[in-house]
């Protein structure tokens, strides 16, 4: 279950941040900003070959423990105006790897959808796309 | 009042409707039944009915004139508008919109095509015409073009209520007179160039109350099919007049409400064909965006349409795609609020049935209807279940597209599940881990434990990386590097700083123990470096004997004989191992002292041992009690912790004991002081892999310091003159020993701390790591 999710464009400004009300968002405005340190320090430390694949899943970024809150940082940076999203899940220890590759598929399948909308700026921020919006709705209340 | 001014459209409207009540023909007169019935028909309450009357005149007349109907029809538009009821209000209200009489099924019709036609249809729905099959959204269009003038919610709302109200105002009120005069008009209909607008009224319970005759006059006069009437009667016709963005707004209601009507599909096809001359084609986003953007609709609804009609997601419309989204945009410029998602009407696979289906049907070219009859009921069974499949269809496959075209991310991300899948979670150690570049055996420990504690990282390119890895194993293995201890992890810049370190290639063996040394919880995963040779114990004298032969190369084995023996002597910075060893008893210390010197020959540096050692042995007595004394001194001083200030303290004192002893004793206790340090530095070095190199250097340095020294120092026996010069040198060398070695130690010091504080770390990223390598 994700407790929030961002999508950040490459300029490091969120284009899209949602995050379930229970908890602070400025705390998580902070974290996936901070996350961001951790995607741009993968991306270096991959080396120059993998940045040539256009999307790079990155994974687990960082684990931070707050309040047996879980917090599981994967980016994905895209070629193009780079996009790193993170997802901040709160799991219950063991989402399965597999799920969460799966929620950043469909994350990213829709994010492809946005931008394929001719309507959308690159740069805006995504307000505008219902489906985007279930998506990400769904993939926060669905329980890994 | 009588300066009522009329639009042409209610001019023509309000001719026609005249004409209509005109049933004498009189062109004058109305007949006040037929008005009345009209006024009902325009759904407002009596008193407002009566009030209208009043207002223009036609109470005061007794009759409806030219005038009066007029007023009395713009006062009824007026009153459905909702404006309260003036005089003044005919000629101030702008834009009043045709007063509308019952409720019509002209739903994508203009308000005043819908009513023109729904006054002379109503006759005939009052007399029970055929309702249209309701489900069929006429009803709709006729509740909401009557109901035009409540808000536009959705046209479902709508549909319900209205036409079960509108009918039942006008069919039981209908006098019985009424009839007849039903069936004038039929007939009157017929004969009216309005092309007699079907019964588009749903006079569904009413119809039936209506009298069969008038049944069976309407019918008969009514086009066969009443979707047919409708569809031909409807006022396309009339709205032949207005224009494409009339059009666009009589569109608004569909059938189910979403449905295109033939006349509407024609108009989008042809805008199709202004920007994409194939029909077979595609419309790119930008243009699509262009033309789209001319609707002034606002671009968070146009993205919305976009979403919803490009259903494919390819950032381009087909001609259905197209239809659909052109229809949504006209929904949404009449009022209707976008659905949640594409209606079934305007899937693209179901607007070509439509097209097939609804072919026979309009005669009318530019004016839509809002004649949803053009489905044919037959249509309609399939239409849901191919919608109720074909959206799942197109999901799935979408999804199977979104899969396999989308192949960047797709290939990437399965690229992942194959790299992943197989690997243990827990065990895995597939996933990359930041490279260090610079190898060792703890680095590699260090990867290994990371790649183990997380699974997910970086899992981009697992066999890219694996086999770097594997490089960098291979590498470590075949060439020793360096302080492992050093290379924790990331970025400990005492790694670094030893990796530079070229000389620390040379001895695998001494560089592996001390790796092995320092960091014995990281061996697990790679096999423990190999054990040194076993001449690597910790004799201080078989390491010497390496170092020495390795790097000063002037060294010779002669050192390495010693295991039991004391250490040659000349080093004072030598650790005192040896010299534990060596001191139990004062005879293996002589013994020591005269083999050492022995074998001191064997090497250079401990050449002069051999004077030494005579001198020692003359002095065998006296020195045992000085190296007894200094040798405890020594020992305890070196197995202190820090031995490096003891022994210097060591060396000092016994250098200051040498001093004072002014005799060989001074010396040989010198000698066996210095004897005593050597293999500590030696030992110290075997720990720490790094300062080994250094410690060899200076410890070569300090051995030929010390040799110098005690080269120089068997001479003092022989002149006083040169022993004091020597001893002088001796101490001198001594001096600048002891300075080396501190510094060596405090290196060594140093290193050591960073090893701890790196392994801590180490232990610590382990503890975080752990709970995360089922991730």
């Amino acid at each position: 279950m994700a407790v929030c999710i961002a999508v950040i464009a490459k300029e490091n400004y969120p284009l899209y941040i949602r995050s379930t009300p229970t908890e602070n968002k400025l705390k998580f405005h902070y974290m996936v900003h901070t996350s961001l340190d951790v995607v741009d320090e993968k991306i270096s430390a991959m080396g120059k070959a993998l940045v040539d694949q256009r999307e790079l899943y990155l994974g687990l970024l960082y684990p931070t423990e707050d309040y047996k809150v879980y917090l599981s940082g994967q980016g994905v940076c895209q070629g193009g105006p780079t996009v790193a999203r993170c997802t901040l899940g709160s799991d219950n220890l063991k989402p399965l790897r597999r799920k969460k590759k799966e929620m950043f598929r469909k994350l990213h399948n829709s994010y492809t959808d946005v931008m394929c909308n001719p309507f959308y700026n690159p740069g805006d921020r995504i307000q505008s796309s219902r489906a985007f919006d279930n998506m990400v709705t769904s993939m926060m209340i669905q329980v890994c | 009042m009588e300066g009522l001014t009329l639009s042409d459209a209610e001019q023509k409207y309000y001719s026609d409707l005249f004409s209509y009540c005109d049933i004498e023909s009189t062109k004058k007169v109305v007949v006040n039944g037929r008005v009345l019935e009209l006024f009902r028909a325009a759904q407002l309450p009596n008193d407002v009915v009566l009030q209208i009357m009043e207002l223009c005149g036609a109470t005061r007349l007794g009759y409806f004139g030219r005038s009066q109907f007029y007023i009395a029809l713009k006062l009824v538009a007026v009153a459905q508008s909702g404006f309260p009821l003036r005089v003044e209000s005919i000629n101030t209200v702008k834009d009043l919109p045709l007063p509308r009489f019952v409720a019509s099924k002209n739903e994508q019709e203009s308000r005043h095509a819908a009513s023109y036609s729904s006054d002379s249809e109503n006759q005939g729905s009052y007399s029970g015409v055929i309702p249209p099959p309701p489900g069929r959204g006429q009803v709709k269009k006729g509740s909401v073009s009557h109901d035009t003038v409540q808000p536009r919610t959705s046209a479902d709302a709508q549909e319900p209520a209205s036409p079960v109200v509108s009918p039942q105002q006008s069919p039981p009120t209908s006098p019985h007179t009424w009839r007849k005069h039903s069936r004038h008009p039929s007939g009157g209909n017929s004969e009216r160039p309005l092309a007699g607008p079907g019964p588009f009224w749903s006079p569904f319970g009413e119809a039936q109350s209506g009298s069969s005759a008038g049944d069976a006059v309407w019918s008969g006069h009514s086009p066969p099919p009443p979707q047919e009437n409708w569809d031909q009667t409807t006022v396309r016709t009339v709205a032949s007049a207005t224009t494409a963005i009339e059009i666009r707004r009589q569109s608004s209601s569909y059938d189910d409400p979403w449905k295109i009507t033939d006349e509407q599909r024609q108009y989008y096809v042809n805008q199709f064909k202004t920007i994409q001359p194939d029909l077979n084609g595609f419309i790119p986003g930008s243009a699509a965006k262009e033309f789209f953007t001319k609707s002034k609709l606002p671009i968070l609804e146009l993205s919305h349409i976009w979403e919803l009609s490009d259903f494919d997601k390819d950032g381009a419309l087909t001609l259905d795609e197209f239809c659909a989204a052109f229809h949504l945009v006209v929904a949404r410029k009449n009022g209707y609020d976008l659905p949640e998602k594409l209606p079934e009407s305007l899937m693209p696979k179901l607007i070509d049935l439509e097209d097939s289906a609804d072919v026979g049907d309009q005669p009318g070219e530019v004016g839509y209807s809002g004649s949803p009859a053009e489905a044919p009921p037959s249509k309609s069974p399939s239409m849901p279940s191919l919608n109720q499949t074909w959206p799942e269809l197109n999901q799935s496959s979408e999804q199977w597209e979104t899969f396999s075209e989308r192949s960047s991310s797709s290939q990437t991300l399965t690229q992942f599940d194959s790299n992943i899948a197989p690997a243990d979670p827990d065990t895995a150690i597939v996933h990359p881990v930041p490279i260090r570049m610079t190898p060792s055996k703890i680095h590699m420990q260090e990867m290994e434990l990371k790649r183990t504690g997380s699974d997910h990282t970086n899992p981009t390119s697992p066999l890219l990386v694996k086999p770097s890895d594997l490089s960098e194993e291979n590498k470590i293995n075949s060439s020793v590097k360096f302080a492992s201890g050093n290379t924790v992890a990331d970025g400990y810049s005492s790694s670094d700083s030893f990796t530079s370190d070229p000389e620390q290639i040379g001895s695998n063996v001494t560089r592996q123990r001390s790796h092995s040394g320092t960091s014995p919880d990281n061996t697990a995963p790679p096999p423990p470096p190999p054990r040194p040779q076993p001449s690597h114990s910790r004799s201080s004298s078989l390491d010497m004997n390496r170092t020495f032969t390795v790097t000063t190369g002037q060294q010779q084995a002669g050192v390495v004989a010693h295991p039991p023996a004391v250490p040659p002597r000349p080093q004072p910075s030598q650790a005192p191992g040896p010299a534990v060893h060596r001191p139990v008893d004062a005879d293996g210390l002589i013994t020591h002292t005269s083999t050492s010197p022995q074998q001191i020959p064997e090497q250079p540096n401990f050449a002069d041992f051999s004077q030494f050692e005579v001198f020692a042995a003359s002095n065998v007595n006296e020195e045992q009690d000085d190296e007894a004394e200094k040798h405890p001194e020594v020992l305890p001083a070196e197995k202190a912790s820090d031995p490096a200030s003891s022994l210097r303290v060591a060396k000092t004192d016994s250098k200051t004991e040498e001093k004072t002893a002014a005799s060989a004793p001074a010396n040989v206790s010198k000698g066996t002081t210095p004897l005593a340090p050597p293999p500590k530095p030696v030992r110290r070095r075997l720990k720490s892999e790094d300062e080994l190199r250094p410690e060899v250097d200076e410890h070569t340095q300090k051995t030929g310091v010390l040799a110098a020294v005690l080269a120089s120092q068997p001479s003092i026996p022989r002149s006083v003159g040169k022993d004091k010069k020597a001893i002088q040198a001796s101490i001198r060398r001594n001096k600048e020993t002891n300075t080396v070695l501190a510094r060596l130690n405090s290196e060594l010091q140093q290193q050591l701390k960073d090893v701890l504080e790196e392994r801590i770390s180490l232990e610590v990223q382990l503890e975080q790591l752990r709970p995360f390598s089922h991730l």
